[in-house]
């Protein structure tokens, strides 16, 4: 028996400019299962689902939805053809309720409160049928991003969708949520829902899908039964070259403690209590990972040490107390001058001024020191650009051309322009938040061999990251945060994503075990 | 004691003063609530005071002169659609560009027409809004004798211009339409999220055009109203600032149509108090002791702040003590019974000074509309 796939591309192609974003792209998808696009950023992945749900029109090439030939001038007609699409970033309105959110758009009058009720019910519905229990009054910011999530997947099935697609849907969510969604995407195939699935991560590749295409450079380079193939294979023909998953390091040598942490809290402009007395701390020759799901008080960990949030406390720096109010004394450049340095979670915040050109941008926070002036008055621009070319190709950033601006590099460059500015000056601690985020897997490798050949110098290293995987395959010690506290401290090698995932959860240490 | 009557014809003369304040606060709810931020209402409502008088002067016709005056507020919004919808511009930018535009045209072509300096000639009956009289309304000669039941109805309720109804109207009216309707539902999630909107296949461009379009009617009848209702023909500037203080009740009332009504009528009642009384005479005691509980709450609200909001407020506390202590000082001999005049310029500042202390976040914390501002830019 022939079925026809529930959707189908053929020779689908993009491009923007001179940039291809996708060439002669060729999927097709069976009802019922469960397919995943892999591909690094900038493959074109994202590129490829913006055109199934209207907001570009492909340049060449045709869409099938069930043996149908059919065109998504926009996300009318996508919806119309029984497509969903769950984004990375989730598009709800934040005072809503959830009732409000999954109604808009598909209101059944001009009149609110029919909608209103109808949906009411049909909520009900759909969540015994695919176990999506959500509360229908709650408002969306007050619910957690895994509800949130869910009230994106209700959206869809609302709009009665048949082809889901995800995109990262496991970013922002903690081991147990991203289970949990993988319950009910698999229970949504059971009921005959088809399903894509982006993601950068391998392993939800190898945990959930049926069959697999993996991108690169705009072109589709396979599609694989995902029975038939490993995350090793599958990274190859991402990235195109052999890769290593796991990051090869010695054990650590840890010495002397470089920054100690005592009783450290913050409240923040709201008077909400973001740090709850946090004690910890870092030696030189090791790196201690804080896990956490975002918005548990690592940012804020960060900020306060970094000197740009004032706090209450005790933290030294190589013995000498640092002052923890926002005033000259406790600001980041006074930190610098005791030997810390700072790799912002936002780079493009934080990190880098994005009007700024590269070689601006790489003396930022050191542009006082003796050696970036040419005299009392001026600044040695010319030497500071020849020094940021050498520290550019001796990162790999690619271009190596010091007079570009920072928001013209990619994520992965840009964050090497970072980690370079501030590895370089030698500082005795190093404080990284969310170094790879947005990056690619062949930075991140070279990213990751960076910070861990700066812990094999002796220096200490305070990393944040809210990927579990980095924080195990990098760190020599795990710190887990939970709303504000520190909910237990793991050996990498003793302990596995579920503990983990628990104290990230916020269940106690005793319950854990 | 300030007798009934007198109270009466202060709030009837609030509720005059507030119309136009009303009809311009929705004007820019409209738009906010959409995202789209109108700072050009000043520049609208000048526009269609101008627009509306000389038609109506031409015309003779109030109807005529009501009608052009929203077209050409229409008109301006429409501009400001296409600066900041279509072509993505600065929504700041391009909304001062129209209050400069109305406010060099609207004198420039009365000039032109009627080549009376900048004004349009007065309107004669017929070519203005009449006050309408419910009936078994007394008439002001024998208000003195009515009872106060009477009095109330009569001179509160009784004998506005038609709009001053319909601004009252649009109040339960845009409630409605804001939190009743599918169309609200999304006017509003256009100005949080335009992307939710997006993605659930409705135009943002189009929900942000209506928006606009619904802010210039309303601005349109608010400048018909000052030029042929409150006024009998425009001068030049006639709108003195109420777009800017609309704005600021409209902060004040958080971006909620009740609340706007109540903002609007509370800017009305200073507006009124100052017309009224010329100058008013406080017990020193009185005033002082008033100077220094706003001085105390300053200093109380600078307390947690940095040392800059320290150094600035905690100054302006440290002046108005001052002045405190010198009106005490001034009236020492005669005794705790003196009096102090309070000049007509203080009482005119106070809906300005309000505004200003609306603006700088003193009542509450007013979070606006969150894609306020922003052009909408699909992402990739």
């Amino acid at each position: 028996m022939t079925r026809n796939p529930a959707i189908e591309l053929r020779q689908i192609s993009k491009s923007f400019g001179p940039v291809q974003a996708n060439k002669d792209i060729n999927i097709s998808v069976m009802p019922g299962t469960i397919h995943g696009i892999i591909g690094e950023n900038g493959a074109g992945k994202s590129t490829l689902m913006s055109i199934l749900y209207g907001f570009y029109k492909a340049d060449a090439g045709e869409i099938f939805v069930d043996g149908k030939k059919i065109s998504i001038p926009d996300s009318q007609a996508a919806i119309a053809a029984g497509i969903g699409m769950v984004f990375q970033h989730f598009k709800l309105v934040e005072n809503f309720s959830v009732l409000e959110n999954i109604v808009l758009g598909a209101e059944s009058g001009a009149l609110l409160a029919p909608s209103l009720s109808k949906a009411r019910t049909e909520l009900a519905e759909l969540a015994s049928e695919y176990e999506l229990n959500v509360d229908p009054d709650a408002i969306i910011e007050d619910i957690g991003v895994g509800m949130q999530q869910r009230v994106e997947i209700l959206k869809a099935l609302y709009r009665q969708a048949n082809i889901l697609i995800l995109d990262e849907p496991t970013g922002v969510l903690t081991p147990a949520e991203a289970d949990q969604l993988f319950r009910i995407l698999k229970r949504l195939r059971e009921e005959g829902k088809t399903i894509i699935l982006i993601t950068h991560k391998l392993r939800e590749i190898m945990d959930i899908t049926d069959t697999v295409s993996v991108m690169r450079q705009g072109e589709m380079t396979a599609t694989l039964k995902t029975d038939d193939t490993s995350p090793e294979d599958l990274a190859e023909l991402m990235v195109g070259r052999k890769v290593l998953l796991r990051v090869d390091k010695t054990t650590a040598k840890p010495t002397k403690p470089v920054l100690e942490v005592q009783n450290l809290s913050m409240i923040d402009d709201f008077g909400v209590q973001r740090l709850k007395n946090i004690n910890l701390t870092v030696k030189a020759g090791e790196i201690l990972g804080i896990a956490g799901v975002a918005g548990n008080g690592q940012s804020e960990l960060l900020q306060v040490l970094g000197g740009y949030s004032a706090a209450t406390g005790v933290v030294k720096l190589n013995g000498s107390e640092i002052d923890l109010s926002t005033s000259v004394s406790g600001d980041g450049q006074a930190r610098r001058a005791m030997g810390m340095a700072h790799v912002p979670e936002d780079r493009q915040r934080e990190g880098l001024i994005m009007d700024f050109m590269a070689w601006e941008n790489a003396v930022f926070g050191y542009h006082r020191e003796k050696s970036n002036q040419a005299n009392k008055f001026f600044m040695d621009n010319n030497a500071i650009r020849k020094e940021t070319e050498e520290k550019m190709k001796r990162f790999d950033v690619r271009p190596p051309n010091p007079k570009l601006t920072a928001k013209n590099f990619s994520g992965g460059n840009q964050q090497k322009i970072v980690l370079a500015r501030e590895i370089e000056r030698n500082p005795d601690l190093l404080l990284v938040g969310q170094p790879t985020r947005g990056v690619d897997i062949g930075a991140i490798e070279f990213i990751h061999q960076q910070i861990v050949a700066l812990r094999d110098q002796g220096k200490a290293i305070l990393l944040i990251s809210v990927e579990l995987d980095e924080i195990l395959s990098l760190s020599d010690r795990v710190l887990v945060m939970f709303d504000g506290e520190i909910m237990g401290e793991r050996q990498p090698a003793n302990t596995n994503e579920k503990e983990l995932g628990l104290l990230m959860a916020g269940v106690s240490e005793k319950a854990a075990q | 004691m300030i007798e009934f009557l007198t109270l009466l014809q202060v709030l009837d003369s609030s509720l005059r003063l507030a119309t136009p304040l009303l009809l311009v606060c929705l004007a820019g709810l409209f738009s906010e609530r959409a995202g789209i931020f109108d700072i050009g209402l000043e520049g609208k409502l000048l526009a269609a005071a101008f627009v509306s008088a000389a038609f109506a002067a031409i015309t003779g016709s109030v109807w005529l002169g009501l009608l052009a005056g929203i077209l050409a507020s229409i008109m301006l919004s429409l501009l400001h659609g296409l600066a900041s919808i279509t072509l993505r511009g600065d929504q700041i930018i391009s909304g001062v560009a129209i209050n400069f535009l109305a406010a060099g045209l609207t004198v420039v072509v009365a000039q032109d027409l009627f080549g009376q300096g900048g004004r349009t000639p007065p309107l004669k009956s017929g070519g203005r809004f009449e006050p309408i009289n419910f009936p078994g309304a007394t008439s002001s000669k024998e208000m003195n004798e009515a009872g106060p039941l009477m009095q109330f109805y009569s001179e509160l309720l009784s004998g506005h211009s038609l709009l001053v109804y319909v601004a009252l109207l649009t109040v339960p009216i845009s409630w409605f339409i804001l939190y009743k309707t599918r169309y609200g539902l999304r006017l509003r999630a256009v100005g949080e999220n335009p992307a939710a909107v997006d993605t659930a296949g409705i135009s943002v461009r189009g929900l942000r055009y209506s928006a606009v379009i619904i802010g210039g009617v309303l601005c349109g009848i608010a400048g018909a109203y000052i030029a042929t209702s409150l006024q009998a023909n425009f001068t030049k500037d006639m709108s003195a600032g109420r777009g800017f203080i609309a704005l600021a009740a409209l902060i004040f009332a958080k971006w909620r149509p009740w609340y706007a009504l109540s903002a609007c009528l509370l800017f009305g009642f200073f507006f009124a108090v100052d017309t009224r009384f010329q100058n008013i005479l406080l017990p020193a005691w009185f005033l002082s002791g008033f100077l220094i509980l706003i001085a105390l709450g300053l200093l109380s609200y600078v307390w947690k702040k940095d040392y800059l909001d320290k150094a600035v407020l905690g100054g302006l506390a440290v002046g108005i003590s001052i002045i405190a202590f010198l009106v005490i000082f001034s009236v020492w001999d005669t005794g705790t019974s003196s009096q102090i005049k309070i000049p007509v310029v203080f009482i005119q500042s106070l809906p300005y000074v309000l505004t200003v202390v609306v603006l700088a976040g003193f009542v509450g914390k007013a979070i606006p509309p969150r894609a306020g501002g922003q052009p909408y830019v699909k992402e990739r």
